[in-house]
């Protein structure tokens, strides 16, 4: 399955175990992975509301060349939320508004480039992975399986929110990732906050805004039962786990929950050495969680047995599903 | 429709004598058109094409406007009337009655729209009064090809089929059967009682529903004239107004009706314990050979084989009812199979409710994970003295009484993710349960809503009073509720229900134990299916459509078909009586009336040039065209017909004719319409 692949700032550096583990399953899962030539920054989470046609040139840039370069495919994907929300919101803003797609293409036109809305299908990587791949091709390759590691599914607020292709189940309570983790062979935990914000950059804005969050989403897991939380971006990832220490200082508690990306997890799933994963990079080491995984599938529930309720089991809760 | 009688038509059409009746409709027509060109018009311009007499007058409709008309036909020999005014919805029948008194077939008098289609829909003065002029002709050229029709007689079946037993049904049926007629009542459900039987109190009395429902659900199970098929369900209705056939499914019981006493002995005994999904909602168990409630009428537990032990292991295993039946003959019968019956009925009323919003579909909100978030309907059943907490209010464990309350407002109405309409009901059962809650707990309560909507008599009173009994409200949308704090200030084990206070433009986290979400209504979920079993439509929303929206919300747009309660539309349990009443008068009226004149547009069949395909079969809604095998011709019948005109057009070969819309009277409307009658053309402007 080829695919344009963008990788972006953060994979290159802070989320450098991203891309590793990225990289280690790709043969695995059949993903091949062209990486768009000379791309340039994607603008973060910022540009787009301070100067909004140049920002949308930026990202237009990496558009364009993607487009120039597609052959066989008309997919791009990104593992970072951000940049997969401002390519799509770029390529999604010049679909609706010609007036601005052309503003856009002036800019480009410089550059000797252009690029025609609605040409890429911009995906983000956790949609490729569950959705092209699949959760049975991916259980297929499971030679590991991750028995008795309680993970709680982080995936921010970004990549299910807008949504403008309405990829997701839910863009309050996604559950793919969940399927997958469970496909892994993992416990998934009911983790709420799932799509709750990290902090984004407020870490260096307004630290106590961001320790507050960041607290809320450790607490949350740590209640939750969790052994670990699992990403699927860059910035979360940093929040979540460089900031963990600082938040524990701020508040004076000692949560140490590691946060991992999911590529990281498939990776450890299908075989692969924790070192080629980037596993050990983490500033929360995630080793101790991961011990727990065990040989064996945790003890089938004791066939429940099937007896007649009684006034102390309380109200039935509603039946989901 | 052979040739002959046509072209008689267009010779006579020369000589006819057509008066045209231009109306002001106060300012609603003559303050946008210039009614005195377009009578002048017609008059003078269109001499040539029958015109005798063209007049313009306030208030057609009005009786002397009417009798303007009768003068004329009788003083001036007109043989068609047009008369230019509103929507043939509002006044085709009382102009067509004028013409008939003076001697003139109804159906000869021609309405054009130049309110609805021109005056309400137009602001340019000039552009409306030329449009007007067209309309005009076209409808002069059609009236000369009108012919004369005699309205079709039908006899009425006495006997009435509703469908379904809750309050709105209950109601329609005991009126019908009080009166002496016969009333079939099939529901769904093993007893009838519908959604009110689940409630405790009732706004804005707080009377206890069971204590107002049983007399009339008693009243329904003995009554000598109605004949309750409960644990039923409508499978087929052919037939038309007056004469319907209808194929009730009826569910085996595996009890048999006539033997059971209802004892109970069996539901004691019987060892199987579920979760009542149904009468419950959920939060209560039943037997797997259960009765819904107490008061269930009829008094007759029914078993439900998909939990039932004896047929879930095979035979042989458990027969616990069975072995303690004491009825000779036993009662419990594990070989019933379903039945059908045939119903012959007149008129049909249908009043077959809601379903409840799925509070699922808003995970932020908790339900279904959060053990203490319910729903409206569950508190209802805790409140209610014979639910599963015997009407205590508890959190999910069953015994602790919440000392802290929130109560959601609008969960899945007035809402463009869900439904975007409001469900009428749930503002006064918020308010209800949040005096109760109070009342029962001595609980902090609060409401979380939008807008408080409290119309209706004594409604509001009763928003004052749970006003000052303590409740607090709090107007804005909840963004989720969460069981984790967000700073250590926050304590464990508590709901927070993150807030907008619009009122003090603050975002508020409030903290409580328990939280009960005002889910709205929405349609059946199979509304749509039923609606195509009855022969009616379903709005954009689900709801069934009514006639009229305003002038008649009981009837339908298939005759002998009238509605009731929620199908139509969210209600509360007075406006359901009320329409269950209406709907009752209604069929009463046409049970009097003993015969049915329809209107005599309808479709018929040229066998002669019929081919025989079939494509109008399938196409006709109310089924009115069945192929003939043995002539090879399709033919249509005229009392189920409603003169829809699909057929007529899907007709390849021509072979069907519509009358009151023959392709003369069509195609000579459009040469009026572009104004090819006029010479010069020009004579417009």
């Amino acid at each position: 399955m080829k695919m344009l692949f963008y990788p972006g700032c953060s994979m290159q550096r802070t989320a450098r175990p991203y891309l590793d583990s990225l990289m280690a399953i790709r043969e695995t899962i059949g993903l091949e992975l062209e990486e768009v030539a000379d791309w340039n920054c994607c603008g973060a989470t910022e540009y787009m509301s301070v100067h909004r046609v140049p920002a949308l040139a930026l990202v237009g840039r990496n558009l364009a060349i993607a487009s120039r370069q597609a052959e066989g495919t008309d997919t791009l994907t990104a593992g970072c939320s951000a940049c997969y929300l401002n390519l799509a919101k770029t390529d999604q803003q010049m679909r609706e508004d010609p007036r601005l797609a052309a503003k856009v293409n002036d800019a480009l036109h410089a550059g000797g480039l252009s690029y025609a809305a609605g040409s890429l299908k911009v995906r983000h990587l956790l949609d490729v992975v569950c959705n092209d791949v699949g959760y049975e091709a991916v259980q297929a390759k499971v030679v590991r399986p991750l028995h008795g590691l309680r993970l709680a599914p982080y995936y921010g607020c970004q990549v299910v929110r807008p949504d403008p292709d309405s990829r997701w189940d839910d863009r309050e309570h996604p559950t793919a990732m969940d399927r997958l983790l469970r496909a892994l062979g993992a416990d998934v935990v009911d983790y709420p906050l799932k799509t709750q914000c990290c902090g984004g950059h407020m870490t260096v804005i307004g630290p106590d805004v961001a320790y507050g969050l960041i607290r809320r989403l450790v607490h949350g897991a740590a209640t939750a039962g969790a052994d670990a939380i699992v990403t699927l971006c860059p910035m979360c990832q940093l929040n979540l786990d460089a900031y963990q220490i600082e938040m524990n200082k701020h508040y004076g508690t000692s949560y140490a929950i590691p946060v991992l990306y999911f590529t990281q997890l498939m990776g450890l799933a299908f075989g692969k050495a924790p070192a080629e994963l980037g596993i050990g990079k983490e500033f929360v080491p995630a080793a101790p969680a991961l011990s727990r995984i065990s040989d064996r599938p945790p003890a089938a529930e004791a066939a429940k047995k099937k007896r007649r309720p009684r006034a102390a089991d309380g109200l039935p809760m509603p039946r989901m599903g | 429709m052979t040739d002959q009688p046509q072209q008689h038509q267009q010779e006579q059409g020369q000589e006819e004598r057509i008066g045209v009746y231009v109306c002001h409709c106060g300012t609603n027509i003559a303050g946008v058109i210039d009614v005195g060109s377009v009578r002048d018009f017609a008059g003078e311009g269109l001499k040539g094409r029958g015109v005798v007499l063209s007049r313009d007058y306030t208030f057609m409709c009005s009786t002397t406007g009417q009798e303007l008309i009768q003068k004329d036909i009788a003083e001036h020999g007109l043989t068609r009337v047009v008369v230019a005014a509103c929507s043939p919805h509002l006044h085709e029948g009382t102009f067509r009655t004028a013409c008939d008194r003076a001697g003139l077939n109804p159906y000869l008098c021609e309405l054009a729209s130049i309110r609805e289609h021109v005056a309400w829909v137009h602001t340019d003065h000039d552009a409306a009064t030329t449009k007007a002029k067209a309309i005009v002709s076209g409808a002069i050229e059609r009236a000369r090809h009108s012919v004369p029709l005699e309205a079709i007689h039908v006899p009425v079946d006495a006997a009435t089929l509703v469908v379904g037993g809750g309050i709105a049904g209950l109601q329609a049926a005991l009126e019908i059967a009080d009166a002496g007629h016969e009333v079939y009542l099939v529901e769904r459900e093993p007893s009838v009682g519908g959604h009110m039987a689940q409630f405790d109190k009732t706004f804005p009395t707080l009377d206890c529903a069971a204590c107002i429902l049983t007399p009339k659900m008693a009243a329904a199970g003995s009554h000598p004239h109605l004949h309750l098929h409960t644990w039923s369900e409508v499978e087929k209705v052919e037939g038309f107004v007056g004469n319907f056939t209808v194929t009730v499914r009826r569910k085996p019981r595996y009890v048999l009706e006539d033997v059971c006493t209802g004892c109970g002995i069996c539901i004691e005994k019987c060892p199987v314990v579920v979760v009542d999904d149904a009468y419950e909602a959920g939060i209560g168990y039943r037997k797997a050979i259960y009765m819904p409630f107490p008061q269930a009428v009829p008094k007759l537990p029914v078993l439900d084989p998909d939990t039932c032990t004896y047929y879930l292991k095979g035979k042989g295993s458990c027969r616990a009812c069975e072995k303690f039946c004491p009825t000779e003959p036993n009662s419990i019968d594990f070989n019933q199979t379903e039945q059908r019956i045939n119903l012959r009925v007149g008129n049909i009323v249908l009043a077959t409710g809601f379903d409840l919003f799925d509070a699922r579909r808003i995970p932020q909100y908790g339900y279904g994970r959060l053990p203490n978030v319910f729903t409206n309907l569950e508190l209802e059943r805790m409140c209610n003295a014979s639910g599963p907490t015997g009407g205590a209010i508890t959190l999910r464990d069953g015994r602790t009484a919440p000392k802290s309350v929130g109560i959601i407002h609008c969960v899945g109405s007035r809402d463009r993710n869900y439904n975007n309409y409001c469900s009428a009901i749930c503002c006064m059962q918020s308010l209800k349960l949040a005096h109760l809650v109070r009342e029962r707990t001595g609980a902090e309560v609060h409401n979380f809503y939008i807008d408080l909507r409290t119309a209706f008599k004594d409604y509001d009173e009763f928003y004052q009073r749970v006003l000052d009994e303590g409740v607090h409200f709090v107007r804005g949308k909840v963004a989720e509720v969460s069981e984790v704090p967000r700073g250590p200030d926050e304590a464990e084990g508590k709901l927070y229900v993150q807030v907008e206070d619009t009122l003090i433009g603050m975002q508020r986290r409030i903290p409580v134990d328990m939280v009960v979400l005002s889910a709205g209504i929405e349609p059946r979920h199979d509304a749509k299916q039923v609606g195509q079993t009855f022969g009616i439509a379903c709005s954009a929303n689900g709801w069934f459509i009514e006639k009229h929206a305003k002038l008649d919300p009981i009837s339908t747009m298939t005759e002998g078909v009238f509605l009731a309660g929620c199908a139509q539309g969210p209600k509360d349990i007075p406006a359901s009586v009320s329409q269950g009443a209406a709907a009752a008068a209604r069929v009463l009226m046409r049970i009097r009336q003993g015969e049915l004149a329809l209107e005599p547009v309808r479709a018929s069949i040229d066998a002669e040039r019929c081919s025989g395909c079939r494509i109008c079969n399938a196409l006709c809604p109310f089924n009115a065209i069945s192929y003939d095998a043995a002539g090879g011709v399709s033919a249509i019948n005229s009392a189920l017909c409603q003169g829809c005109g699909t057929c007529v057009a899907a007709c390849p070969a021509g072979a069907i004719a519509g009358s009151g819309f023959s392709n003369e009277q069509v195609l000579a409307q459009i040469e009026g319409l572009l104004l090819t009658n006029l010479e010069p053309a020009e004579a417009l402007t």
